[in-house]
Protein backbone atom coordinates (compact mmCIF):
# COMPACT_ATOMS: atom_id res chain seq x y z
CA UNK A 1 0.00 0.00 0.00
CA UNK A 2 1.66 3.36 -0.73
CA UNK A 3 0.02 5.98 1.95
CA UNK A 4 0.99 10.05 1.49
CA UNK A 5 0.19 12.20 4.79
CA UNK A 6 0.14 15.45 4.04
CA UNK A 7 1.75 17.61 6.75
CA UNK A 8 1.17 20.95 7.95
CA UNK A 9 3.91 23.31 9.61
CA UNK A 10 1.92 25.37 12.15
CA UNK A 11 2.38 26.91 15.45
CA UNK A 12 2.28 24.86 18.38
CA UNK A 13 -0.99 24.82 20.31
CA UNK A 14 0.60 26.87 23.34
CA UNK A 15 1.71 30.00 20.92
CA UNK A 16 0.93 33.42 21.41
CA UNK A 17 -1.18 34.39 18.75
CA UNK A 18 0.39 37.74 17.31
CA UNK A 19 0.37 39.82 13.78
CA UNK A 20 2.88 42.34 11.79
CA UNK A 21 2.70 44.67 8.66
CA UNK A 22 -0.38 46.18 10.09
CA UNK A 23 -2.31 43.01 11.38
CA UNK A 24 -1.48 41.21 7.23
CA UNK A 25 1.12 38.90 8.33
CA UNK A 26 1.15 36.38 11.37
CA UNK A 27 4.05 36.76 13.41
CA UNK A 28 6.31 34.09 13.80
CA UNK A 29 8.36 35.97 15.81
CA UNK A 30 9.20 33.52 18.74
CA UNK A 31 7.30 31.01 17.36
CA UNK A 32 7.53 27.32 18.08
CA UNK A 33 6.10 25.19 15.19
CA UNK A 34 5.48 22.44 15.38
CA UNK A 35 3.28 19.03 12.50
CA UNK A 36 -0.53 20.32 13.61
CA UNK A 37 -1.45 17.83 16.01
CA UNK A 38 -4.53 16.25 13.27
CA UNK A 39 -2.12 15.83 10.66
CA UNK A 40 0.04 13.77 13.54
CA UNK A 41 -2.49 11.44 14.69
CA UNK A 42 -2.70 10.20 10.74
CA UNK A 43 1.10 10.34 10.57
CA UNK A 44 1.34 7.69 13.49
CA UNK A 45 -1.67 5.68 11.69
CA UNK A 46 0.21 5.14 8.67
CA UNK A 47 3.25 4.21 10.81
CA UNK A 48 0.71 1.09 12.22
CA UNK A 49 -0.36 0.64 8.37
CA UNK A 50 3.60 0.02 7.61
CA UNK A 51 4.61 -1.41 10.51
CA UNK A 52 1.61 -4.30 10.72
CA UNK A 53 0.38 -4.67 7.33
CA UNK A 54 3.27 -3.20 4.71
CA UNK A 55 3.14 0.08 3.24
CA UNK A 56 5.05 2.75 2.26
CA UNK A 57 4.59 6.23 3.56
CA UNK A 58 5.61 9.58 2.44
CA UNK A 59 4.90 12.90 3.72
CA UNK A 60 3.96 15.77 1.58
CA UNK A 61 3.87 19.60 2.29
CA UNK A 62 3.58 23.04 0.58
CA UNK A 63 5.11 25.66 2.08
CA UNK A 64 8.45 27.41 1.88
CA UNK A 65 12.38 26.35 3.42
CA UNK A 66 11.23 26.84 6.97
CA UNK A 67 8.72 24.01 6.69
CA UNK A 68 11.63 21.59 6.22
CA UNK A 69 12.44 21.10 9.79
CA UNK A 70 8.73 19.97 10.69
CA UNK A 71 9.23 17.60 7.59
CA UNK A 72 12.12 16.26 8.84
CA UNK A 73 10.73 15.49 12.53
CA UNK A 74 8.14 13.38 10.50
CA UNK A 75 10.71 11.79 8.91
CA UNK A 76 11.99 10.98 12.25
CA UNK A 77 8.43 9.77 13.18
CA UNK A 78 9.74 7.18 10.54
CA UNK A 79 7.98 8.59 7.27
CA UNK A 80 9.97 6.97 4.75
CA UNK A 81 10.66 10.22 2.04
CA UNK A 82 9.35 13.84 1.83
CA UNK A 83 7.91 16.35 -0.58
CA UNK A 84 7.90 19.70 -0.28
CA UNK A 85 6.46 21.57 -3.13
CA UNK A 86 8.22 25.09 -3.05
CA UNK A 87 5.40 27.68 -2.59
CA UNK A 88 3.93 30.01 -0.04
CA UNK A 89 0.63 27.98 1.18
CA UNK A 90 -1.84 30.65 0.22
CA UNK A 91 -5.27 29.25 0.32
CA UNK A 92 -6.82 25.86 0.64
CA UNK A 93 -7.81 25.74 -2.95
CA UNK A 94 -4.11 26.63 -3.97
CA UNK A 95 -2.85 24.32 -1.34
CA UNK A 96 -5.30 21.12 -2.49
CA UNK A 97 -4.64 21.86 -6.36
CA UNK A 98 -0.97 21.43 -5.75
CA UNK A 99 -1.10 18.41 -3.58
CA UNK A 100 -3.32 16.56 -5.70
CA UNK A 101 -0.96 17.41 -9.04
CA UNK A 102 1.99 15.25 -6.96
CA UNK A 103 -0.65 12.68 -5.33
CA UNK A 104 -1.61 12.17 -9.31
CA UNK A 105 1.94 11.35 -10.23
CA UNK A 106 2.64 9.24 -7.24
CA UNK A 107 -0.45 7.00 -7.65
CA UNK A 108 -1.15 6.54 -3.61
CA UNK A 109 -3.78 4.33 -2.06
CA UNK A 110 -4.66 6.07 1.27
CA UNK A 111 -3.60 10.07 1.53
CA UNK A 112 -4.17 10.93 5.10
CA UNK A 113 -4.64 14.95 6.20
CA UNK A 114 -6.03 16.63 9.46
CA UNK A 115 -9.73 17.46 9.59
CA UNK A 116 -8.33 20.96 9.85
CA UNK A 117 -4.95 22.80 10.79
CA UNK A 118 -4.84 24.80 13.74
CA UNK A 119 -3.93 27.91 12.31
CA UNK A 120 -6.03 28.32 9.44
CA UNK A 121 -9.00 26.27 10.55
CA UNK A 122 -10.05 25.87 6.73
CA UNK A 123 -10.65 22.42 6.98
CA UNK A 124 -11.17 22.28 3.50
CA UNK A 125 -7.59 20.81 2.00
CA UNK A 126 -8.55 16.78 2.27
CA UNK A 127 -11.86 17.42 0.42
CA UNK A 128 -10.87 19.14 -2.26
CA UNK A 129 -8.11 17.09 -2.66
CA UNK A 130 -10.95 14.32 -2.77
CA UNK A 131 -12.40 16.10 -5.05
CA UNK A 132 -10.01 17.25 -7.41
CA UNK A 133 -8.70 13.26 -7.29
CA UNK A 134 -11.69 11.57 -7.63
CA UNK A 135 -11.11 9.39 -4.67
CA UNK A 136 -13.46 8.48 -2.35
CA UNK A 137 -13.59 11.18 0.95
CA UNK A 138 -14.01 10.23 4.53
CA UNK A 139 -13.93 13.56 7.22
CA UNK A 140 -13.75 13.35 10.83
CA UNK A 141 -12.10 9.99 11.05
CA UNK A 142 -11.32 8.44 13.85
CA UNK A 143 -10.77 4.85 13.13
CA UNK A 144 -9.47 3.56 10.38
CA UNK A 145 -8.52 -0.09 8.64
CA UNK A 146 -7.43 -1.07 5.19
CA UNK A 147 -8.23 -4.93 3.89
CA UNK A 148 -7.22 -5.36 0.37
CA UNK A 149 -9.14 -3.01 -1.80
CA UNK A 150 -11.38 -1.50 0.81
CA UNK A 151 -11.16 0.93 4.18
CA UNK A 152 -13.49 0.76 7.21
CA UNK A 153 -13.59 4.26 8.59
CA UNK A 154 -15.62 5.60 11.81
CA UNK A 155 -16.80 9.40 11.19
CA UNK A 156 -17.36 11.16 14.41
CA UNK A 157 -20.82 12.82 13.46
CA UNK A 158 -22.49 15.39 16.07
CA UNK A 159 -23.59 13.09 18.60
CA UNK A 160 -22.23 9.96 17.32
CA UNK A 161 -20.12 8.25 15.04
CA UNK A 162 -21.22 6.49 11.68
CA UNK A 163 -19.00 3.51 10.54
CA UNK A 164 -18.41 3.63 6.89
CA UNK A 165 -17.03 1.11 3.93
CA UNK A 166 -15.17 2.54 1.02
CA UNK A 167 -13.22 1.88 -2.15
CA UNK A 168 -9.52 2.77 -2.09
CA UNK A 169 -8.27 5.61 -3.22
CA UNK A 170 -9.08 7.20 -0.36
CA UNK A 171 -8.39 10.39 1.11
CA UNK A 172 -9.29 10.99 5.22
CA UNK A 173 -9.55 13.83 7.12
CA UNK A 174 -8.34 12.23 10.32
CA UNK A 175 -7.96 13.38 14.31
CA UNK A 176 -7.43 12.66 17.21
CA UNK A 177 -9.12 8.98 17.94
CA UNK A 178 -7.43 7.96 14.37
CA UNK A 179 -4.96 6.88 17.40
CA UNK A 180 -5.09 7.50 20.66
CA UNK A 181 -2.76 10.56 22.04
CA UNK A 182 -0.51 7.89 24.15
CA UNK A 183 -0.01 6.13 20.27
CA UNK A 184 1.99 9.02 19.37
CA UNK A 185 5.44 8.92 19.02
CA UNK A 186 8.47 11.29 20.33
CA UNK A 187 11.53 10.74 17.59
CA UNK A 188 14.10 9.10 19.12
CA UNK A 189 17.98 9.59 18.27
CA UNK A 190 18.06 6.74 15.97
CA UNK A 191 15.27 8.05 13.99
CA UNK A 192 16.62 11.68 14.13
CA UNK A 193 19.75 10.82 12.71
CA UNK A 194 18.23 8.33 9.85
CA UNK A 195 15.49 11.12 9.11
CA UNK A 196 18.94 13.41 8.10
CA UNK A 197 19.30 10.98 5.50
CA UNK A 198 16.25 10.45 3.80
CA UNK A 199 15.15 11.41 0.89
CA UNK A 200 13.57 15.38 1.00
CA UNK A 201 12.55 15.68 -2.52
CA UNK A 202 11.84 19.90 -3.54
CA UNK A 203 9.51 20.45 -6.25
CA UNK A 204 8.08 23.25 -8.14
CA UNK A 205 4.92 24.09 -7.71
CA UNK A 206 1.98 23.77 -10.82
CA UNK A 207 0.83 27.70 -9.93
CA UNK A 208 -2.31 26.46 -9.17
CA UNK A 209 -4.63 29.86 -8.41
CA UNK A 210 -6.31 31.03 -5.31
CA UNK A 211 -10.16 31.49 -4.57
CA UNK A 212 -9.66 33.25 -1.23
CA UNK A 213 -7.14 35.43 0.33
CA UNK A 214 -6.58 36.18 3.94
CA UNK A 215 -6.71 40.02 3.80
CA UNK A 216 -6.21 40.87 7.67
CA UNK A 217 -6.58 39.56 11.22
CA UNK A 218 -7.95 40.77 14.33
CA UNK A 219 -7.77 39.87 17.64
CA UNK A 220 -10.52 39.15 19.84
CA UNK A 221 -11.41 42.00 21.95
CA UNK A 222 -9.48 42.18 25.64
CA UNK A 223 -12.43 40.45 28.23
CA UNK A 224 -13.40 42.72 31.05
CA UNK A 225 -12.57 41.28 34.44
CA UNK A 226 -14.35 38.23 35.96
CA UNK A 227 -17.21 38.69 38.35
CA UNK A 228 -16.53 36.69 41.75
CA UNK A 229 -19.09 35.25 43.09
CA UNK A 230 -18.86 33.81 47.22
CA UNK A 231 -19.43 30.05 47.12
CA UNK A 232 -21.65 31.04 49.90
CA UNK A 233 -24.19 32.95 47.61
CA UNK A 234 -24.70 30.96 44.94
CA UNK A 235 -27.91 32.53 44.75
CA UNK A 236 -26.24 35.80 42.93
CA UNK A 237 -25.08 33.58 40.67
CA UNK A 238 -27.91 32.24 39.11
CA UNK A 239 -29.85 35.71 39.37
CA UNK A 240 -26.36 37.25 36.94
CA UNK A 241 -27.29 33.94 34.78
CA UNK A 242 -30.77 34.53 34.47
CA UNK A 243 -31.04 37.88 34.48
CA UNK A 244 -27.66 39.61 33.24
CA UNK A 245 -26.09 37.27 31.06
CA UNK A 246 -29.86 35.75 29.95
CA UNK A 247 -27.99 32.24 29.68
CA UNK A 248 -30.50 30.24 31.63
CA UNK B 1 -29.10 34.84 -8.47
CA UNK B 2 -30.90 34.19 -5.06
CA UNK B 3 -28.67 33.19 -1.93
CA UNK B 4 -28.55 29.63 -1.74
CA UNK B 5 -28.95 28.46 1.80
CA UNK B 6 -28.69 24.43 2.77
CA UNK B 7 -31.39 23.55 5.37
CA UNK B 8 -30.46 20.39 7.85
CA UNK B 9 -32.96 18.23 9.36
CA UNK B 10 -32.73 15.15 11.22
CA UNK B 11 -35.57 12.86 11.18
CA UNK B 12 -37.35 15.52 9.26
CA UNK B 13 -36.96 18.05 12.03
CA UNK B 14 -34.96 21.20 10.98
CA UNK B 15 -32.25 21.78 13.32
CA UNK B 16 -31.74 24.37 15.37
CA UNK B 17 -29.12 26.17 13.27
CA UNK B 18 -31.46 25.68 9.86
CA UNK B 19 -33.02 28.81 11.29
CA UNK B 20 -30.12 30.53 12.21
CA UNK B 21 -28.68 29.60 8.31
CA UNK B 22 -31.84 31.08 7.02
CA UNK B 23 -31.30 34.19 9.17
CA UNK B 24 -27.99 35.00 7.85
CA UNK B 25 -28.48 33.92 4.12
CA UNK B 26 -32.00 36.26 4.29
CA UNK B 27 -29.53 39.09 6.01
CA UNK B 28 -26.92 38.38 2.88
CA UNK B 29 -29.86 38.57 0.68
CA UNK B 30 -30.77 42.20 1.86
CA UNK B 31 -27.70 43.21 1.29
CA UNK B 32 -27.52 41.61 -2.07
CA UNK B 33 -31.13 43.00 -2.88
CA UNK B 34 -32.10 39.63 -3.94
CA UNK B 35 -34.04 36.18 -2.38
CA UNK B 36 -33.28 33.23 -0.39
CA UNK B 37 -33.85 29.84 -1.74
CA UNK B 38 -33.78 27.31 1.09
CA UNK B 39 -33.14 23.60 0.23
CA UNK B 40 -34.49 21.08 2.47
CA UNK B 41 -33.72 17.29 1.95
CA UNK B 42 -36.30 15.10 3.28
CA UNK B 43 -37.58 17.32 6.10
CA UNK B 44 -41.61 18.13 7.52
CA UNK B 45 -42.71 21.25 7.75
CA UNK B 46 -40.66 23.03 5.27
CA UNK B 47 -43.08 25.85 5.51
CA UNK B 48 -41.10 26.78 9.21
CA UNK B 49 -38.09 28.06 6.68
CA UNK B 50 -40.67 31.23 5.49
CA UNK B 51 -41.01 32.49 9.08
CA UNK B 52 -36.75 33.18 9.26
CA UNK B 53 -36.92 34.59 5.47
CA UNK B 54 -36.83 31.63 3.08
CA UNK B 55 -38.56 32.79 0.09
CA UNK B 56 -38.76 29.32 -1.92
CA UNK B 57 -37.79 26.13 -0.28
CA UNK B 58 -36.22 23.60 -2.75
CA UNK B 59 -37.72 20.39 -1.04
CA UNK B 60 -35.39 17.35 -2.04
CA UNK B 61 -37.51 14.08 -1.59
CA UNK B 62 -34.95 10.88 -2.47
CA UNK B 63 -34.48 7.50 -0.26
CA UNK B 64 -31.39 7.36 -1.95
CA UNK B 65 -30.46 10.64 0.20
CA UNK B 66 -32.25 9.02 3.52
CA UNK B 67 -28.79 8.37 5.01
CA UNK B 68 -26.27 11.48 4.70
CA UNK B 69 -23.16 10.87 2.08
CA UNK B 70 -21.37 13.88 1.53
CA UNK B 71 -20.67 13.59 -2.31
CA UNK B 72 -23.77 13.15 -2.85
CA UNK B 73 -25.50 15.71 -1.10
CA UNK B 74 -22.58 18.28 -2.21
CA UNK B 75 -24.29 17.02 -6.25
CA UNK B 76 -27.86 17.80 -5.07
CA UNK B 77 -26.75 21.07 -4.08
CA UNK B 78 -24.43 21.98 -6.87
CA UNK B 79 -27.41 20.96 -9.40
CA UNK B 80 -29.66 23.08 -7.50
CA UNK B 81 -27.73 26.30 -7.11
CA UNK B 82 -27.04 26.11 -10.44
CA UNK B 83 -30.44 25.69 -11.21
CA UNK B 84 -31.03 28.69 -8.93
CA UNK B 85 -27.99 30.49 -10.66
CA UNK B 86 -27.12 31.52 -7.12
CA UNK B 87 -23.68 33.11 -6.40
CA UNK B 88 -23.75 32.75 -2.50
CA UNK B 89 -24.08 29.80 -0.82
CA UNK B 90 -24.56 29.11 3.00
CA UNK B 91 -24.02 26.05 4.75
CA UNK B 92 -23.73 25.52 9.09
CA UNK B 93 -20.47 24.39 10.59
CA UNK B 94 -22.00 21.18 11.51
CA UNK B 95 -19.90 18.27 11.20
CA UNK B 96 -22.09 16.82 8.04
CA UNK B 97 -21.81 20.64 6.19
CA UNK B 98 -18.31 20.58 7.08
CA UNK B 99 -17.59 17.25 5.38
CA UNK B 100 -19.66 18.69 2.42
CA UNK B 101 -18.74 22.13 1.61
CA UNK B 102 -14.92 21.61 0.47
CA UNK B 103 -16.73 19.13 -2.11
CA UNK B 104 -19.29 21.33 -3.50
CA UNK B 105 -16.85 23.88 -3.73
CA UNK B 106 -14.78 22.15 -6.42
CA UNK B 107 -18.17 21.45 -8.04
CA UNK B 108 -18.95 24.56 -7.87
CA UNK B 109 -15.94 25.98 -8.54
CA UNK B 110 -16.62 28.19 -5.42
CA UNK B 111 -14.53 29.70 -2.72
CA UNK B 112 -15.08 28.59 0.33
CA UNK B 113 -14.55 30.43 3.96
CA UNK B 114 -15.27 28.14 6.64
CA UNK B 115 -16.25 29.57 10.40
CA UNK B 116 -17.66 32.65 9.49
CA UNK B 117 -18.88 34.89 12.07
CA UNK B 118 -20.89 37.90 10.72
CA UNK B 119 -22.33 39.46 7.57
CA UNK B 120 -20.31 39.72 4.95
CA UNK B 121 -18.32 43.31 5.29
CA UNK B 122 -18.59 44.37 1.87
CA UNK B 123 -20.49 42.80 -1.34
CA UNK B 124 -17.37 43.63 -3.81
CA UNK B 125 -14.63 43.01 -2.48
CA UNK B 126 -16.50 40.11 -0.89
CA UNK B 127 -15.26 40.05 2.57
CA UNK B 128 -16.33 37.86 5.51
CA UNK B 129 -14.88 37.82 9.20
CA UNK B 130 -13.92 34.40 10.45
CA UNK B 131 -12.23 32.80 13.32
CA UNK B 132 -8.50 31.71 12.45
CA UNK B 133 -6.05 30.24 15.22
CA UNK B 134 -8.49 27.94 16.76
CA UNK B 135 -10.61 30.85 17.89
CA UNK B 136 -7.46 32.77 18.93
CA UNK B 137 -7.63 35.75 16.63
CA UNK B 138 -10.27 36.35 13.58
CA UNK B 139 -9.36 36.44 9.55
CA UNK B 140 -11.01 38.99 7.53
CA UNK B 141 -11.16 36.70 4.25
CA UNK B 142 -11.86 37.76 0.56
CA UNK B 143 -13.61 35.55 -1.18
CA UNK B 144 -12.35 36.18 -5.27
CA UNK B 145 -14.11 33.06 -7.04
CA UNK B 146 -17.94 34.24 -8.71
CA UNK B 147 -19.75 31.54 -6.81
CA UNK B 148 -18.69 32.12 -2.77
CA UNK B 149 -19.77 29.41 -0.01
CA UNK B 150 -19.69 30.44 3.28
CA UNK B 151 -20.05 27.83 6.58
CA UNK B 152 -21.46 29.88 9.23
CA UNK B 153 -20.34 29.46 12.72
CA UNK B 154 -22.98 28.12 14.97
CA UNK B 155 -24.33 30.85 17.60
CA UNK B 156 -22.63 33.60 15.84
CA UNK B 157 -25.67 35.41 13.99
CA UNK B 158 -28.80 34.07 16.31
CA UNK B 159 -32.19 33.46 14.77
CA UNK B 160 -33.78 36.74 13.26
CA UNK B 161 -37.49 36.17 12.25
CA UNK B 162 -38.55 37.77 8.70
CA UNK B 163 -41.58 36.68 8.09
CA UNK B 164 -42.15 35.39 4.48
CA UNK B 165 -44.67 32.90 2.70
CA UNK B 166 -41.74 30.28 1.42
CA UNK B 167 -43.37 28.78 -1.97
CA UNK B 168 -42.66 25.25 -2.02
CA UNK B 169 -40.85 23.08 -4.96
CA UNK B 170 -40.04 20.05 -4.95
CA UNK B 171 -36.88 18.81 -6.36
CA UNK B 172 -35.61 15.35 -7.77
CA UNK B 173 -31.53 15.54 -8.42
CA UNK B 174 -30.08 13.48 -10.92
CA UNK B 175 -27.40 10.73 -8.66
CA UNK B 176 -25.32 8.10 -9.93
CA UNK B 177 -23.31 5.54 -8.12
CA UNK B 178 -20.02 7.31 -8.27
CA UNK B 179 -21.68 9.28 -5.27
CA UNK B 180 -22.26 6.96 -3.24
CA UNK B 181 -18.59 5.02 -3.12
CA UNK B 182 -18.02 5.97 0.80
CA UNK B 183 -21.23 3.51 2.12
CA UNK B 184 -22.58 4.13 5.68
CA UNK B 185 -22.54 0.97 6.87
CA UNK B 186 -24.12 1.82 10.65
CA UNK B 187 -25.13 5.13 12.46
CA UNK B 188 -24.59 5.10 16.23
CA UNK B 189 -25.57 7.83 18.18
CA UNK B 190 -26.51 8.74 21.45
CA UNK B 191 -29.96 9.28 21.50
CA UNK B 192 -31.99 11.19 24.57
CA UNK B 193 -28.76 13.09 25.09
CA UNK B 194 -27.91 16.46 24.22
CA UNK B 195 -24.78 16.40 22.03
CA UNK B 196 -22.14 19.31 22.38
CA UNK B 197 -23.00 20.71 18.63
CA UNK B 198 -26.39 21.32 19.43
CA UNK B 199 -26.48 22.13 23.29
CA UNK B 200 -27.25 25.92 24.29
CA UNK B 201 -25.56 25.18 27.40
CA UNK B 202 -22.28 22.79 27.89
CA UNK B 203 -21.56 21.73 31.49
CA UNK B 204 -17.39 20.38 31.51
CA UNK B 205 -15.51 18.76 34.05
CA UNK B 206 -11.24 18.90 34.60
CA UNK B 207 -8.85 16.80 36.55
CA UNK B 208 -9.97 18.93 39.60
CA UNK B 209 -12.93 15.91 39.46
CA UNK B 210 -10.18 13.60 40.98
CA UNK B 211 -11.96 10.88 39.07
CA UNK B 212 -14.50 9.23 36.88
CA UNK B 213 -17.07 8.44 39.68
CA UNK B 214 -17.41 11.62 40.55
CA UNK B 215 -19.01 12.62 37.44
CA UNK B 216 -22.68 11.95 38.73
CA UNK B 217 -23.07 15.77 40.09
CA UNK B 218 -22.00 17.16 36.58
CA UNK B 219 -24.29 14.67 34.76
CA UNK B 220 -27.09 15.90 37.44
CA UNK B 221 -26.41 19.72 36.48
CA UNK B 222 -26.54 18.93 32.87
CA UNK B 223 -29.56 16.80 33.24
CA UNK B 224 -31.18 20.06 35.15
CA UNK B 225 -30.03 22.80 32.53
CA UNK B 226 -30.82 20.71 29.63
CA UNK B 227 -27.07 20.63 28.92
CA UNK B 228 -24.75 18.30 27.37
CA UNK B 229 -21.46 17.22 29.17
CA UNK B 230 -17.93 17.52 28.18
CA UNK B 231 -14.55 17.21 29.82
CA UNK B 232 -10.88 18.88 29.37
CA UNK B 233 -8.30 16.60 27.35
CA UNK B 234 -6.29 15.33 30.71
CA UNK B 235 -9.84 13.60 31.09
CA UNK B 236 -10.34 12.18 28.01
CA UNK B 237 -6.76 11.15 28.03
CA UNK B 238 -7.14 9.42 31.14
CA UNK B 239 -9.96 7.64 29.77
CA UNK B 240 -12.17 8.92 32.55
CA UNK B 241 -14.66 10.10 30.17
CA UNK B 242 -15.38 9.50 26.62
CA UNK B 243 -13.17 11.02 24.03
CA UNK B 244 -16.12 12.96 21.98
CA UNK B 245 -16.38 14.55 24.95
CA UNK B 246 -13.05 16.38 24.93
CA UNK B 247 -13.49 19.57 23.94
CA UNK B 248 -10.49 22.36 23.00
CA UNK B 249 -8.26 22.87 20.21
CA UNK B 250 -7.80 18.92 19.50
CA UNK B 251 -11.08 17.85 20.38
CA UNK B 252 -14.54 19.74 19.78
CA UNK B 253 -15.31 23.48 19.61
CA UNK B 254 -18.12 24.66 21.47
CA UNK B 255 -19.50 27.62 20.83
CA UNK B 256 -22.85 27.39 23.28
CA UNK B 257 -24.54 30.54 25.13
CA UNK B 258 -23.50 29.00 28.53
CA UNK B 259 -20.27 27.43 29.38
CA UNK B 260 -19.64 25.49 33.17
CA UNK B 261 -15.78 24.64 33.49
CA UNK B 262 -15.70 22.39 37.07
CA UNK B 263 -12.57 21.62 38.11
CA UNK B 264 -10.64 23.02 34.72
CA UNK B 265 -7.93 25.18 35.77
CA UNK B 266 -8.25 26.68 31.49
CA UNK B 267 -4.39 25.67 29.41
CA UNK B 268 -4.71 27.82 26.65
CA UNK B 269 -5.91 24.96 24.36
CA UNK B 270 -9.01 24.19 26.18
CA UNK B 271 -9.84 27.98 26.04
CA UNK B 272 -9.05 28.46 22.58
CA UNK B 273 -11.72 25.63 22.09
CA UNK B 274 -14.62 26.88 24.25
CA UNK B 275 -13.75 30.50 23.30
CA UNK B 276 -16.52 30.80 21.26
CA UNK B 277 -19.39 30.35 23.88
CA UNK B 278 -20.92 33.56 24.92
CA UNK B 279 -21.19 33.11 28.60
CA UNK B 280 -18.58 30.94 30.37
CA UNK B 281 -18.42 30.21 34.35
CA UNK B 282 -15.65 28.71 36.02
CA UNK B 283 -15.38 26.80 39.38
CA UNK B 284 -12.06 26.04 41.06
CA UNK B 285 -10.30 25.64 44.23
CA UNK B 286 -7.23 27.78 42.80
CA UNK B 287 -7.47 31.37 42.10
CA UNK B 288 -4.60 31.77 40.30
CA UNK B 289 -6.39 28.92 37.63
CA UNK B 290 -5.93 30.74 33.81
CA UNK B 291 -10.18 30.35 33.16
CA UNK B 292 -10.56 33.24 35.62
CA UNK B 293 -9.16 35.24 33.07
CA UNK B 294 -11.45 34.16 30.24
CA UNK B 295 -14.44 33.33 32.22
CA UNK B 296 -17.30 36.08 32.86
CA UNK B 297 -18.44 34.43 36.40
CA UNK B 298 -15.98 32.72 38.95
CA UNK B 299 -16.08 30.77 41.87
CA UNK B 300 -13.13 30.26 43.95
CA UNK B 301 -14.03 26.99 45.80
CA UNK B 302 -14.11 23.27 46.14
CA UNK B 303 -16.69 21.67 43.37
CA UNK B 304 -17.55 18.83 45.68
CA UNK B 305 -19.25 21.62 48.24
CA UNK B 306 -20.04 24.13 45.02
CA UNK B 307 -21.62 21.77 42.56
CA UNK B 308 -24.17 19.86 44.87
CA UNK B 309 -25.44 23.38 46.19
CA UNK B 310 -25.57 24.95 42.97
CA UNK B 311 -27.64 22.05 41.36
CA UNK B 312 -29.86 22.20 44.56
CA UNK B 313 -30.44 26.06 43.85
CA UNK B 314 -30.57 25.29 40.25
CA UNK B 315 -33.42 22.88 40.93
CA UNK B 316 -35.27 25.41 42.97
CA UNK B 317 -34.76 27.60 40.35
CA UNK B 318 -35.78 25.86 37.18
CA UNK B 319 -39.10 24.75 39.29
CA UNK B 320 -40.14 28.36 39.59
CA UNK B 321 -39.05 29.40 35.81
CA UNK B 322 -40.03 26.53 33.81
Amino acid sequence: MKILVCISHVPDTTSKINFTDNDTKFDTNGVQFVINPNDEFGLTRAMWFKEKQGATVDIINVGGPETEPTLRKALAIGADSAIRINTEALDGFQVAKELSAVAKEGNYDLIIAGRESIDYNGGMVPGMLASLLGASFVNTCISLEVDGDTATAVREIDGGKETVTAKLPLVVGGQKGIVEESDLRIPNMRGIMMARKKPLEVKEPQGASTETSAVSFEKPAPKGDVKLISPDNLDELIDLLHNEAKAI
Amino acid sequence: MSVLVYTESEEGKFKKTAYEVVSYARGIADMMSTTVTAVAVNAEETASLGTYGADKVVHIKSDKLSKFTANAYAAALTEVAKKEASKVVVLSSSANAKYLAPLLAVDLEAGYASNVVALPESEAPFKVKRTAFTNKAFNHTEITTDVKIIGLSKNSFGLKEAQKDATEETFEPNLDDSQFKVEVQSVDKVKDKVTIADAEIVVSGGRGLKGPENWGMVEEMADILGAATACSKPVSDMGWRPHSEHVGQTGKPVASNLYIAIGISGAIQHLAGINASKTKVVINTDPEAPFFKAADYGIVGDAFEVVPKLNEKLKEFKANNS
